[in-house]
């Protein structure tokens, strides 16, 4: 562990309310009573770390990680790649970075999801990735497609790859969705929504990187993200007795 | 017109939703043979130093229904109070897991060990604690709390002490219910609703 400093305080309304009207789920599922607030602690300021060692070598390639390379999933073949920074602007290196979706036709591998588009035999859902020493994460996977929820009558969630980022603290830890640019849907989606400011949806909202791209093999999306970042301050350790 | 601050602003949350096993714990909605093994089955490994216990409770939403689809991730020290990486932390202890409510019951168990209490800054001591974060469908950003333990001195901790209402500090503290065994239950709304965390 080599820093100890405070977090900056999470920036509440930047993400969404925990109660959205139109969001049904979460209208039982939010608390009603305020959060308790203080600077954060030991138990916040610290967090797993993980290792090279843990993941395997397709464990970042979704197209084939599957079947272990037997067979490719079918869709239009993308690169997501970014970087994962902190509120001070610095990279945040050798972070877990894990990634799951829906298939080509807006289908999950899940016991739960009973949406009538088929399963791809070829294709799991699920990746993860370390970030490199300067805070950058790529990935190869399909483009998800779009699917009916059970919401109001005729919800439909917009192309999406959900991540899971864990930074160097537990206080980091947070869960997010990427959109696809274009897509006319976001603006008709309640979990979109949540985010209450567009200005902050938008950059949920990952651009298509044509210099990034392959011809003849996969278009490229860039997503960056940013986790809270720690206050960088000598004064705040007092000497026993001030 | 002033300088630009520089600080940048964290990424929205966005819920996890129904299928976030998929992506953190595959092997419990069967997906087996793409990664090696799934990341924070256990947070302690064999000969792990200090009491070894198992934590069994549910996450219960506002109708009192405990939720089938719940993820959580655990946190804590070790049976001296010191985290992983830090000089002289035990070894076997990593201090992170992750498990899901059972699909049928809705009930979740953590087995660990008994975490030390923490020192924080300018002297403060922090009773034996462990940090808690749950996500689920309908949880648009990831709920913080904590578990303390009913059997620990729990009268000078920091964080309980800024409790106003002293009943809702029950709703952090794990009840014994056998030797090495705790029932924790978590209530995101409504009567006994949990403290939540803002740290």
């Amino acid at each position: 562990m080599t820093d100890t400093a405070a977090l900056m305080p999470r920036r509440r309304e930047v993400h969404p309310d925990p109660y959205f009207l139109d969001y049904k789920t979460s209208i039982t599922r939010s608390p009603s009573l305020p959060l308790l607030s203080m600077e954060s602690t030991p138990s916040e300021e610290t967090g797993p770390r993980f290792g090279h060692n843990k993941l395997g070598a397709l464990d970042n390639n979704l197209i084939s990680n599957f079947t272990q390379g037997k067979a490719l999933a079918v869709g239009e073949r993308i690169r997501v790649h970014g970087r994962v920074l902190d509120e001070t602007g610095r990279p945040v290196p050798h972070t877990l970075v894990e990634v799951w979706q829906a298939n080509a036709g807006g289908r999950y591998r899940h016991i739960k999801d009973t949406y009538f588009a088929p399963l791809d035999p070829n294709f799991g859902g699920c990746g993860r990735t370390i970030t490199d020493e300067n805070g950058y994460y790529e990935f190869m996977t399909i483009r998800p497609g779009a699917y009916p929820w059970p919401n109001r009558a005729n919800d439909w969630r917009p192309m999406h790859i959900h991540f899971s980022i864990f930074g160097h603290a537990f206080g980091q830890r947070l869960i997010s969705q990427m959109y696809f640019q274009g897509d006319p849907l976001i603006d008709l989606c309640p979990i979109a929504a949540t985010v209450r400011d567009r200005s902050q949806l938008d950059r949920l909202v990952a651009p298509l990187d044509m210099q990034n791209s392959r011809g003849m093999d996969y278009l490229a999306y860039k997503f960056d993200i940013v986790l809270r970042g720690r206050r960088q301050t000598m004064f705040e350790n007092k000497p026993e007795g001030m | 017109m002033t300088q630009p601050l520089d600080i940048l602003v964290e990424t929205p949350s966005q819920t996890a939703g129904p299928y976030v096993h998929i992506g953190c714990i595959p092997t419990f909605t069967g997906i087996e043979g793409v990664y090696p093994e799934d990341l924070g089955l256990s947070p302690i490994e064999d000969g792990a130093k200090g009491e070894v216990i198992t934590i069994v409770g549910s996450v219960y939403d506002g109708t009192g229904w405990a939720m089938r689809d719940a993820m959580i991730e655990s946190w804590q020290p070790d049976a001296a109070g010191l985290f992983a990486g830090q000089d002289g932390a035990d070894p076997k202890v990593s201090g992170f897991c992750r498990f899901a409510a059972d699909k049928d019951s809705g009930e979740f168990t953590l087995r660990t060990v008994k975490p030390g209490a923490v020192k924080g800054r300018n002297g403060q001591v922090f009773a034996p604690h462990i940090s808690i974060w749950i996500v689920a469908r309908g949880i648009n950003i990831g709920l913080n709390t904590r578990i303390y333990f009913e059997d620990e001195d729990n009268s000078a901790d920091p964080l309980l002490a800024r409790i106003e209402q002293r009943p809702r500090v029950d709703t952090m503290i794990a009840k014994k219910t056998g030797d090495g065994t705790y029932r924790f239950d978590i209530r995101l709304q409504g009567e006994g609703e949990t403290v939540f965390l803002d740290l």
